[in-house]
């Protein structure tokens, strides 16, 4: 469905255009781009979790690995545009990696949630001990647990003295977030992503059509990286710091929690649930009464407890019990298959 | 001669003690429709597994239109052209019937191609009326003839069905014995079932498997009246 696709490609640009007008009207545009930035990183776990059937409680490394990837080559390179590519691709290709030894190792889910997680924490070790001077990547030093500061950050392609700051980079991220999400919108409406989701009900029927699971997953779990990889680079320009933090559990945590929050199973709840949750998470990080995990904790709890499929496949039951009744015969629907008879009686 | 399409020689399959499967030559033409019967525990089951790839033999190998397929994926059997419905139900349940064969029929065509044969099945095993509905909300019956399209969309040669009636009220069966018929016009057929009427309504030559091997091959008439046949299998109802 062709057709589909455009409409929904009309429809994200313009929500992502008003949104960009809008936003800032409310909160400062510092703020919204680490909030769209971490959209996209719930996205990217939102898609091969809620969509190819893969929990992986690794998703932060992925993002690190873009954040650190960035840093090493801006310094090395002097230019944002090769670095930020690298910033995805890095995180693509190391997932590529570990997915084929894990899909076709043949793991159980439960393996594959403890590896994503050990690979997390020995990411972040390796990382933290590299503090001595020896541990340099061409002119950038690692830094250990001070992480590494002052490179280049994002500047207009093919021009390595027009930085994109403020305002500017909040539109950059925004931007690049609606594209990601057309992007992820296009991949679910093609074959590939209709058969991710064929995957994700049943494995075994799956093979037994035909299909290669083990190259399916690994290539799956590669475009999450990726885009995982992609906010993580944004993040580094963000904060124009990248520190161990990046790969910890707390924050592979965090982007789960995101996705059960706003929904499984939908773009939207990843987004929305990361976005929110983590301005909830700026707003008590203003005050000292309240601990900010402490909340966390609480709304997973609320969540799972009172609504756990998560708020936007909520809304949408509401929605088609509601105001989709009145309107019974929306627009994209197929026509009726007819009704035949038997071929022997 | 005519083709054969599938064999297995010396096919076994161990269980630490206990070997389900032992020693079993088997030979089948194109375009036949073979039934494998025995009581429960027999082996079919596991016969079925090893030659499908969901389990891989101990020992033995597995021919293909003269393809040696032992120990191969499921996938790639099922690439082959192989149509499968295991014993347990598979299909995919949170998704529609128009998708659930989809899928299946998308794997051998392009996308649009794919559109068609859908249609085209959807209509062949009469889901019409069902074709939006979730899996997980139709009724045995239906989701069984929904399996059936899965394994029919992918327009296979040879096609393997672990007891593909159980289950099925009297209409149901009625209705697969046509489908089976339709399907066989094209493709060879092997089918495990405990239900005899059914048997004798599809099938000529049956093969009997009793303790991991085949007890007895030939017509379902000679096969039933077999004394030994009688003893094993069907006395075990009387
Ligand atoms: N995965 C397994 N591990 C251990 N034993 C098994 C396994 N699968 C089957 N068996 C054993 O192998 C024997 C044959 O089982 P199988 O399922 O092939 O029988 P069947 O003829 O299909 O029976 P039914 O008519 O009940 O389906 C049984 O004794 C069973 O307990
Ligand atoms: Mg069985």
């Amino acid at each position: 469905m062709p057709g589909g696709l455009t409409r929904d490609a009309v429809t994200i640009a313009l929500v992502t255009g008003v949104l960009i007008w809008v936003l800032p009207l409310i909160v400062g545009t510092y703020t919204l781009t680490v909030l769209a930035i971490y959209g996209m990183l719930g996205l990217s776990l939102g898609l091969i979790w809620g969509f190819g059937g893969i929990l992986c409680f690794g998703q932060a490394a992925f993002f690190g690995l873009g954040a650190y990837a960035y840093a090493i080559f801006a310094i090395n390179i002097g230019e944002s545009t090769v670095p930020m590519i690298l910033a995805v691709l890095v995180p693509a290709v190391f997932a590529a990696l570990l997915g084929a030894m894990m899909f076709y190792g043949r793991l159980g889910d439960v393996y594959l949630g403890v590896i994503t997680l050990v690979v997390t924490l020995i990411l972040y070790k390796v990382v933290n001990s590299t503090a001595g001077p020896q541990y340099v990547i061409g002119n950038a030093r690692l830094g250990g647990f001070n992480g590494i500061p002052g490179f280049p950050t994002l500047n207009v392609p093919g021009t390595p003295d027009a930085y994109i700051w403020g305002d500017r980079y909040f539109h950059v991220c925004a931007v690049l977030l609606g594209l990601v999400y057309m992007l992820v919108t296009a991949l679910l409406r093609s074959s590939f992503g209709r058969i991710a989701v064929g995957i994700r009900e049943n494995e075994t029927r799956m093979s037994l059509m035909g299909y290669d699971v083990r190259a399916r997953k690994t290539a799956m779990f590669a475009i999450g990286a990726g885009i995982a990889g992609l906010a993580g680079g944004l993040f580094a320009n963000w904060a124009e710091i990248v520190t161990p933090s990046l790969f910890s559990l707390g924050q592979s945590a965090e982007i789960i929690i995101w996705c059960i929050v706003g929904g499984l199973g939908t773009r939207l709840g990843p987004v929305l649930g990361a976005a929110g949750l983590a301005y909830l998470k700026f707003l008590l990080g203003q005050q000292a009464v309240i601990d900010n995990a402490l909340v966390t904790g609480l709304v997973l709890v609320l969540f799972v407890l009172f609504l756990p499929k998560g708020v936007v496949p909520a809304l949408s039951d509401l929605w088609s019990a509601g105001i989709g009744r009145i309107r019974p015969g929306r627009i994209g629907r197929r026509r009726q298959p007819r009704r035949r008879g038997w071929p022997n009686g | 001669m005519a083709e054969i399409a599938l064999e297995t020689h010396g096919l076994t399959m161990r269980f630490g003690g206990v070997v389900a499967a032992d020693r079993v030559d088997f030979r089948l033409q194109a375009r036949e429709l073979r039934c494998l019967i025995g009581p429960n525990g027999a082996g079919k089951s596991t016969f079925f597994k090893c030659i499908t790839g969901l389990q891989s033999p101990s020992e033995g190998e597995v021919w293909m239109r003269g393809i040696e397929t032992t120990g191969w994926m499921p996938h790639q059997v099922a690439s082959l052209g192989v149509g499968i419905k295991t014993q347990t139900p598979n299909v995919l349940d949170s998704l529609s019937v128009h998708e659930n064969v989809w899928l299946a029929a998308r794997r051998f065509h392009g996308a649009r191609e794919a559109d068609r044969k859908t249609r085209e099945v959807i209509d062949l095993l009469d889901l019409g009326a069902i074709a939006k509905d979730g899996l997980g909300r139709l009724a045995h019956g239906e989701r069984q003839r929904v399996e059936l399209g899965l394994v029919a969309a992918g327009d296979p040669w040879l096609i393997l069905l672990d007891e593909p009636a159980a289950g099925l009220g009297a209409e149901d069966v009625e209705r697969l014995t046509g489908i089976i018929r339709e399907l066989n016009r094209q493709a060879t057929l092997v089918i495990v079932e405990h239900d005899m009427q059914f048997i004798r309504s599809i099938a000529e030559t049956v093969t009997v498997f009793h303790q991991g091997k085949v007890l007895m091959e030939g017509h379902v008439d000679r096969v039933m009246s077999d004394p030994v046949v009688r003893n094993v299998y069907l006395g075990r109802k009387a």
